[in-house]
């Protein structure tokens, strides 16, 4: 999906950020970390911090992510050479929706997108960074957009990492409940603060055959004029 | 038709319970206090189970200590046999569905009936609890109509739920009168007052516990709350948190045997405080708070798991996000840590947790030891240890997503996206195949970059 970071990157810069993207970054050791390999986790994290710790701010395009650095890096470096570090990195590390809002101070990011949209409020962005209203906000400022509220927007869309691999049909089971929330909704789109969410509900969707598509927050606000939109997005 | 029974029964909790939590005045500040009371008795269980102890002791009570299950049903059924027991009544009890007592009491030849009306309807059907709270939330009133009809001889023909209750009134009216010896659980052991508290919805746990002339209380020792005025939050707070309730119909509290010019209760009352593993938790310092747990079921009914597969599924007397977290360490971790993965980590758990619990972090942790103590696969372990060297060495993780990426277009190409060649076959069967994109992000960063 490198549309995300794509339109990450687009809308930082629109509101007039210098952006940087380090080469020699990889995975923040989540999918390790989740599993219970702390070990193998702890040198992901380790270089995460190393590659990061010269940057004023981190804004990452998934609340899952920016979890894994601000929650559970200081936890999992705790007898690390890194952890001061760590812990320094993890107040300046954001998920993209809440340092528009609470960072840069910005809810109108001059976006376009003729579109009903529903929301899934993301769990870690949800429950682990207590981001409830700030997507919302960014939506509601979108020109064009109808946004449309879906029933039990807070309960797990059932990805849940390599839980979804381990228990599959579990995984396949919410997913299809979170599926009938937005079909419900009739809406066009659905997206959320987490790229990985969406993976799984558009694969869910597709295969139920549900005109519903999935789009990242950030590919919304990156869109600008209505031409523009209709040409790159087909719902 | 399970599943259905299953969501209309979450679907009128979850209106009671947000009904419930707004009757508090400042539910946040509720659990923090509901919190702040468990820790301190945990982090001093030692004084004050033994405050507990000599105050139930001086009014007449006795009180057993059980290591483990095979002393608390041993102490339990000789203690029956001692005094001539033929009949018990019950009231709901999580720990002796833990310790499996009413199985070696009927081996003994005593009679167990059940009293709560869910827990009645599920030794009627020999299944366990399918929720620690409600006991029979699958079925609905045809099948125990049905139940009724087939085990009861009661020749009832409605399904109407007011005749159904008449039915099981009036056969544990017969059981209440006929029982020698009540056993309960408690929800508190009150330190300070040396008072036993129970909450019911039913009447049946104050018959068990003041009608037969022997009444045995068998509880965790996770139980013991600091003081009686801990009652004025922590009781409200249970309700809400279990069925919405501001309170629950009736709080009992049970001091100790009947004592001269007292006109009711037990002759003899007996107190089996129960450990069965709970002390090794209680030297953990990182999970310790898991025995702040009060059983109300919150999370179990927040959780899209138990929602999915529900109570049975999870082969434990404890389900759901608790029952993870908590039996890997009262069973064996190689056993149930499975419980401890089957979780998308979403956090619904700790977010309803009237007492705080960290639930899912302590999956995580759970997840951690499995693999501390080598109870993972070793493929998995492989895997892991390839993994971190590819992350560990940006061209290999770059050129991993190229090759992945090569490989799924050729195979999806092909027509082979879901077959056994497909390494994306599990993911694919119940969802259509990720989008592949043509190059990655950091590639075209890279072409962005160099053009500049």
């Amino acid at each position: 999906m490198p549309e995300a970071a794509i339109d990450t990157v687009k809308v930082l810069r629109r509101i007039g950020y210098k952006v940087e993207y380090p080469e020699e970054q990889t995975c923040c050791g989540q999918p390790a970390f989740n599993t219970g390999y702390w070990d193998e986790a702890r040198p992901c994290a380790e270089r995460f911090v190393r590659v990061f710790k010269d940057a004023d701010l981190i804004v990452c395009p998934s609340g899952s992510c920016t979890t894994m650095v601000r929650t559970f890096y200081p936890e999992l470096l705790a007898a690390s050479s890194w952890r001061a570090d760590a812990i320094a990195l993890a107040s300046r590390t954001f998920e993209l929706s809440e340092f528009l809002v609470k960072v840069a101070a910005v809810t109108q990011v001059g976006a376009t997108f003729p579109h009903s949209v529903t929301y899934h409020a993301s769990c870690h962005g949800l429950r682990e960074l207590h981001i409830h209203d700030e997507p919302l906000q960014l939506l509601r400022q979108v020109d064009g957009l109808k946004l449309i509220e879906m029933v039990r927007s807070e309960e797990c869309c059932g990805f849940g990492g390599t839980f979804a691999a381990k228990f599959p049909e579990i995984s396949a089971a919410m997913g299809t409940s979170k599926a009938e929330s937005v079909a419900a909704t009739g809406a066009e789109f659905v997206t959320a603060t987490d790229p990985s969410c969406l993976m799984h509900l558009e694969g869910i969707l597709g295969k139920r055959h549900a005109p519903t598509r999935t789009i990242y927050l950030a590919s919304i606000l990156a869109q600008q004029d209505a031409a523009q939109s209709s040409a790159q997005v087909k719902p | 038709m399970h599943r259905e029974i299953i969501r209309r029964g979450m679907d009128s909790y979850d209106v009671a319970h947000l009904k419930g939590r707004a009757r508090i005045k400042d539910w946040e500040a509720a659990r923090q206090k509901c919190q702040e009371i468990k820790r301190e008795a945990i982090d001093h269980l030692d004084r004050y189970l033994l405050q507990f102890e000599e105050k139930v002791i001086a009014r007449g009570g006795h009180v057993f200590w059980a290591a483990d299950s095979e002393e608390a049903c041993a102490y339990v059924k000789n203690l029956a046999t001692r005094l001539g027991v033929r009949t018990v009544v019950k009231s709901k009890s999580m720990v002796t569905e833990e310790i499996h007592l009413s199985p070696v009491l009927e081996k003994a030849g005593i009679k167990v009936w059940e009293t709560d009306l869910g827990e009645f309807i599920v030794q009627l059907r020999e299944e366990p609890p399918y929720h620690i709270v409600t006991p029979a939330m699958h079925l609905n009133r045809g099948q125990i109509a049905k139940l009724f009809r087939e085990k009861l001889d009661s020749g009832i023909t409605s399904d109407d739920p007011v005749d159904l209750m008449a039915v099981a009134r009036r056969k544990l009216r017969e059981a209440f009168f006929a029982a020698e010896m009540g056993i309960s659980g408690a929800n508190f052991l009150v330190a300070d007052a040396g008072v036993i508290a129970i909450s019911t919805n039913e009447g049946n746990g104050r018959l068990c516990t003041s009608v037969p002339r022997i009444h045995v209380v068998v509880t965790g020792i996770e139980k013991v709350i600091p003081r009686l005025e801990d009652l004025a939050v922590l009781w409200p707070v249970l309700a809400t948190s279990g069925t919405g309730q501001g309170i629950t119909t009736y709080g009992t509290l049970i001091g100790g045997p009947r004592r001269p010019g007292e006109t009711d209760g037990p002759e003899e009352l007996y107190v089996v405080l129960v450990d069965n593993g709970r002390s090794q938790l209680l030297a953990d310092a990182e999970q310790r708070e898991v025995l702040h747990c009060i059983r109300c079921g919150a999370c179990l009914n927040i959780c899209p798991v138990f929602r999915h597969v529900g109570g049975h599924t999870y082969g434990t007397t404890y389900p759901g996000p608790i029952g993870s977290v908590l039996t890997p360490h009262l069973n064996g971790i190689k056993e149930f840590k499975h419980l401890s993965y089957a979780s998308s980590l979403c956090g619904a758990c700790t977010s309803v947790c009237p007492v705080k619990i960290d639930l899912h972090h302590h999956l995580l942790q759970n997840r951690r030891n499995a693999t501390a103590v080598g109870a993972t696969k070793s493929s998995e372990r492989m895997m892991f240890r390839a993994w971190r060297s590819a992350m560990l060495h940006p061209w290999m993780y770059a050129l991993g997503g190229w090759s992945m990426r090569k490989a799924l277009r050729m195979l999806y190409g092909l027509g082979l996206a879901g077959s056994i060649v497909d390494p994306m076959r599990v993911w694919n069967r119940y969802r259509s195949p990720v989008p592949l994109p043509s190059e990655s992000f950091r590639a075209r960063w890279r072409k962005n970059r160099a053009a500049n």
